[in-house]
């Protein structure tokens, strides 16, 4: 919690990130008490430019572009979610048995890590999904992502755990006979935490990329809306030839705002945990 | 002979292992998934012609033997490296019976001038820039070119495409809306001026991002050397700036840079799929997008295969270069 | 004797902000001390005392967070006075290696590690010298020599040396144009016996040479006692006391410095080595009055509120001690 306000009276990257995610989480909310609901069609006059009535315009299927906007950031958000989920669960096991048992376990799982890092995850991703089309949802997207990002995790939290397991607490939990998983969630998981958190921010924006991507080249469940999907449709109906811009400029501003933002925050959490910065942080003891 | 045995062996070693991998789930992902692709390429051939029982059968058997699916499941795995091996994809479904090894070779030159050249020149961009900015911190320019490149840096390139295709082919119509060139191919001027003026939009597109993750990876390791002990030494002895910059500075960032400007290259061929597809540009993405299109699985799956020996390669490639680029490995 | 550099009520300090926390460590404060052309200047002190910091002030190179937030420090070459806290680019190119020179602390890491050693002396030599490749190379080729280093280091890249090497290529880079004064911090650190001999062999041989003066920093006080004409005691960012060698080893007066040199092994004696009980304070919040006061074991009640001052005992002896202080007025009172 003091991580929080120090962030906040101290980064303002921090403090525009979360500006801007609040303003995104909102969209969120609103998404729940939309006048329409997310596919029905001809619910509004079709083509219709930005006005009081339609602040972002409508579509060539007579979808309010506002409204479903909120959908579609809503259910990116859940692509991505899920797909972190996935992701820095299998890399946080693996990282942790990897680190801590050490040895011919870790040996093996590690070079199994740097193959997988090497293999590109785009062309994969596109292989399965044009194999799955048709039975795509949200969620199988959303797994299919996460299952493809774990191995940096993975290697980053083994650095993580190696490093930690070298400190001079640890070796002292351990002479005080304190057993392995007290000294594993009363001792490292307080350094973990926030390093996990800045990983998950990381996770989010490699989770939007892709969702986006697929969406855009028709890969992914294109009968619900996310950010991909609304610019696939734009695509799909031409909506620069025919000079409705305002179609794709929703998606699009919107995904780089929320990009922005995940970043933002990423990195003031990143030089919040620099240990130089961290460091000049810490109040004087005694 | 300790450099083979304890440097260029298991280099080679992890290059196998990053293949067979790659090659094994690329083979492993059709065979898994609940859609069978042939019932699927039946299902299109037989939607628009009435086709015998009989008929329908013998196709999928020629279907079968064609993508490598007949036989026990073993069998097919040898098959499929052995056609990996040969450097066989077979024929695309959908432009029968064009070879997959064609219509990806079609693309390739487009890819790898486009990508190339935008991969280099945001690399020098990058390095350059960051090494100055890296060593600067304090400088007014450093600090601007920071803070616009790290809100650049998130904003996907596929993005930027479309603002970019939106702006200068449709409101301000100075670029050539889609293709790679107009004209017959030739060494003339024109066709040359032709394939520049088409590839601008798509490089501008990739190398704006590109350079910003350069920039602030290169400023990082510049600001990084600029505090190592032998920097703030020549610095105290007052060599000058100019010197310290280049020889101190950026010549140690210099490993990790050309590691990852080799591994850039190496994956051209996944880096920039949507920006081919935004400008309808002739190259691999613009196949890919076209077999996604048509389901032509094994299209993909030669793009797959391609860019997992890319990377792969090209690390590989670098390792063995590590040696040149760092007096470290070269005499131990 | 001529004094060669001066510093004045130096006080130094790290000044850092960051997320609303401010820190000052005061690493360096109220110091003045004058060293003589010629001589050894021990500084010796426990880690953390602020050797390397008074050092990096002495040299003019400081950046922030290190900030000199009052004193002077002046170099006198011959009849020219020159302010080191204010070092132009001219100066520092005029100065630097052809007068005054550092052999910096933990000097593995000082060599560029992607230059060959040849290479690292042209740089040096031609930011302050106009020579040509070849005449550089001629002067480095010639240096070693004369110390006893083989010239196959000279092609060498750094991590192809061996740990005494290197600091040995280091020590003879940084007095390559001889200068008349000498910075070392922490020369023999983490060094093997047998090779720390033989760079302070090298120290003696490049300081008696041309009869430079050498600022030499180590917590190790037979380093000191091997090298050292005069040593000053640093505890906590202040000099406690400061003498000529033999007087600091034979006759110390403060109660810190007579338990440095307890501490120190002797060949002759059985006497108990005495280790100092506690540790420095942290320097960002010193203690009250006397720094030692907590460590103490002769510590009154003056010492807990009042900063004893550095007080001349005799000629060239100073200390800093309410117990030295009262000895001293009561024997000129009596
Ligand atoms: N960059 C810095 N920021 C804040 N405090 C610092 C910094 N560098 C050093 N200090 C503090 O200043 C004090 C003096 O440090 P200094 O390096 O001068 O000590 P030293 O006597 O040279 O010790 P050692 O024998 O370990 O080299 C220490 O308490 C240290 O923690
Ligand atoms: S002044 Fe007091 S505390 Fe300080 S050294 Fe002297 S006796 Fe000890
Ligand atoms: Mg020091």
């Amino acid at each position: 919690m003091t991580t929080v306000r120090d962030l906040f009276r101290f980064s303002p990257s921090f403090r525009y990130g979360a500006a801007i995610l609040i303003v995104v989480a909102v969209l969120v909310i609103l998404s729940f008490v939309s006048p329409y609901a997310p596919d029905k069609r001809r619910a509004v006059p079709r083509n219709e430019p930005p006005s009081a009535e339609y602040i972002m315009g409508t579509t060539s299927t007579g979808q309010d572009v506002f409204w479903m906007l909120t959908f579609a950031i809503r259910n990116t958000l859940i692509v991505a979610g899920v797909a972190v989920l996935i992701g820095r669960s299998i890399g946080v096991m693996l990282g942790m048995i990897s680190g801590y048992l050490g040895g011919t376990v870790d040996r093996v799982l590690s070079s199994i890590v740097d193959s997988v890092i090497v293999i590109p995850r785009l062309p994969l991703v596109i292989l399965i999904a044009s194999i799955l089309r048709g039975e795509m949802t949200i969620l199988t997207l959303a797994i299919l992502i996460g299952i493809l990002d774990w191995a940096y995790p993975s290697k980053r939290y083994r650095a993580q755990i190696l490093t930690l397991r070298e400190r001079e607490f640890t070796q002292t939990a351990v002479f005080a006979g304190m057993n392995t998983i007290k000294v594993v969630v009363q001792e490292h998981l307080p350094f973990l935490i926030p390093f996990l958190l800045a990983d998950v921010v990381s996770g989010f924006l490699f989770a939007i990329g892709f969702e986006v991507t697929l969406s855009v080249l028709g890969l992914s469940d294109l009968g619900s809306q996310s950010i991909g999907t609304m610019i696939y449709w734009g695509n799909y109906y031409q909506a620069l030839l025919t000079n409705r811009t305002w179609v794709l400029a929703a998606p699009i501003a919107s995904s780089v705002i929320i990009v922005v933002g995940f970043y933002l925050i990423s990195t003031s959490l990143s030089t919040y945990l620099d240990p130089r910065t961290r460091l000049s942080r810490m109040q004087v003891k005694g | 002979m300790t450099l083979l045995k304890e440097f260029i062996l298991p280099r080679l070693l992890q290059w196998a292992m990053v293949i067979f991998v790659g090659v094994t789930i690329t083979f492993l992902i059709p065979r898994l998934s609940p859609v069978n692709p042939i019932d699927q390429a039946l299902g299109r051939l037989t939607a628009f012609q009435n086709v015998e029982p009989e008929g329908v059968l013998a196709l999928r058997a020629t279907l079968e033997d064609l993508y490598g699916l007949g036989g026990s499941f073993f069998d097919q795995y040898i098959a499929f490296w052995q056609r990996v091996i040969r450097g066989d994809l077979g024929p695309s479904f959908s432009a029968f019976p064009r070879p997959v090894n064609e219509l990806i070779g079609a693309g390739l030159p487009w890819t790898i001038g486009l990508l190339g050249s935008a991969v280099v020149l945001s690399w020098v961009l990058g390095v350059v820039l960051g090494s100055l900015a890296g060593y600067f911190p304090h400088r007014l320019w450093s600090q601007v070119l920071d803070k616009v490149l790290i809100v650049v840096y998130p904003i996907p390139y596929y993005i930027l495409a479309f603002v970019l295709l939106m702006a200068f082919t449709y409101y301000l119509p100075i670029f050539p809306l889609v293709g790679g060139a107009k004209g017959t191919p030739g060494l003339n001027w024109d066709y040359i001026s032709s394939v520049l003026i088409h590839s601008f939009l798509p490089a501008v597109s990739i190398i704006v991002g590109a350079t910003a993750f350069r920039f602030i990876m290169s400023k990082a390791l510049a600001s990084t050397e600029t505090s190592s002990d032998y920097v703030t030494y020549a610095e105290m002895a007052a060599v000058p700036k100019r010197k310290v910059l280049f020889f101190y500075v950026t010549r140690n960032t210099m490993l990790p840079q050309i590691t990852d400007l080799a591994l850039s290259l190496g994956a051209i061929f996944e880096g920039a799929l949507i920006t081919e597809v935004v400008f309808a540009y002739p190259g691999v993405g613009s196949v890919l997008y076209n077999s996604i299109i048509s389901a032509d699985y094994n299209v993909i799956m030669g793009i797959t295969l391609l860019s997992i020996v890319g990377i792969a390669t090209a690390s590989l490639i670098v390792d063995l270069s590590y040696p040149l680029f760092d007096p470290r490995v070269r005499f131990r | 004797m001529t004094t060669i550099i001066e510093a004045k009520n130096l006080k130094a300090y790290y000044i850092t902000q960051a997320y609303g926390v401010e820190r000052t460590v005061q690493a360096v404060d109220n110091i003045s001390l004058e060293i003589q052309e010629g001589e050894v200047f021990g500084i010796a002190g426990e880690s953390g005392c602020g050797k390397s910091t008074l050092l990096k002030v002495l040299l003019g190179a400081f950046e922030p967070p290190l900030t000199v937030v009052d004193g002077t420090v002046e170099y006198h070459f011959d009849s020219e006075r020159i302010n080191a806290l204010a070092l132009t680019d001219q100066n520092l190119r005029d100065i630097r290696w052809s007068k005054v020179s550092y052999i910096p602390q933990g000097s593995m890491h000082v060599l560029n590690p992607v230059r060959r050693i040849r290479d690292s002396f042209y740089d040096f030599i031609t930011t302050h010298q106009q020579v040509g490749r070849r005449e550089s190379l001629e002067i480095t080729r010639k240096y070693l020599a004369d110390l006893g280093l083989p010239e196959s280091v000279l092609a060498a890249y750094p991590h192809q040396l061996s740990g005494g090497m290197r600091q040995r290529v280091t020590i003879a880079l940084a007095t390559i144009l001889w200068p008349k004064l000498i910075f070392a911090d922490e020369p023999t650190t983490a060094l093997d016996v047998v090779v720390q001999r033989g760079v302070i062999q090298l120290l003696k041989e490049v300081q008696q040479r041309e009869g430079s003066t050498l600022v030499l920093i180590t917590h190790d006080m037979g380093v000191h006692a091997n090298l050292a004409d005069r040593i000053a005691v640093l505890y906590a960012g202040k000099i406690v006391e400061e003498a000529d060698t033999r007087t600091i080893l034979k006759n110390p007066r403060h109660p810190y410095t007579q338990y440095l040199i307890k501490s120190l092994p002797h060949l002759d004696e059985r006497a108990e080595r005495v280790s100092i009980p506690g540790r420095p304070p942290a320097l960002d919040n010193p203690p009250t009055g006397c720094r030692f006061h907590p460590r103490c074991p002769l510590a009154i009640d003056k010492c807990r509120t009042i900063d004893p001052d550095l007080i001349t005992v005799r000629p060239g002896h100073r200390a800093a001690c309410h117990l030295v202080t009262e000895e001293v007025i009561h024997a000129t009172t009596a």
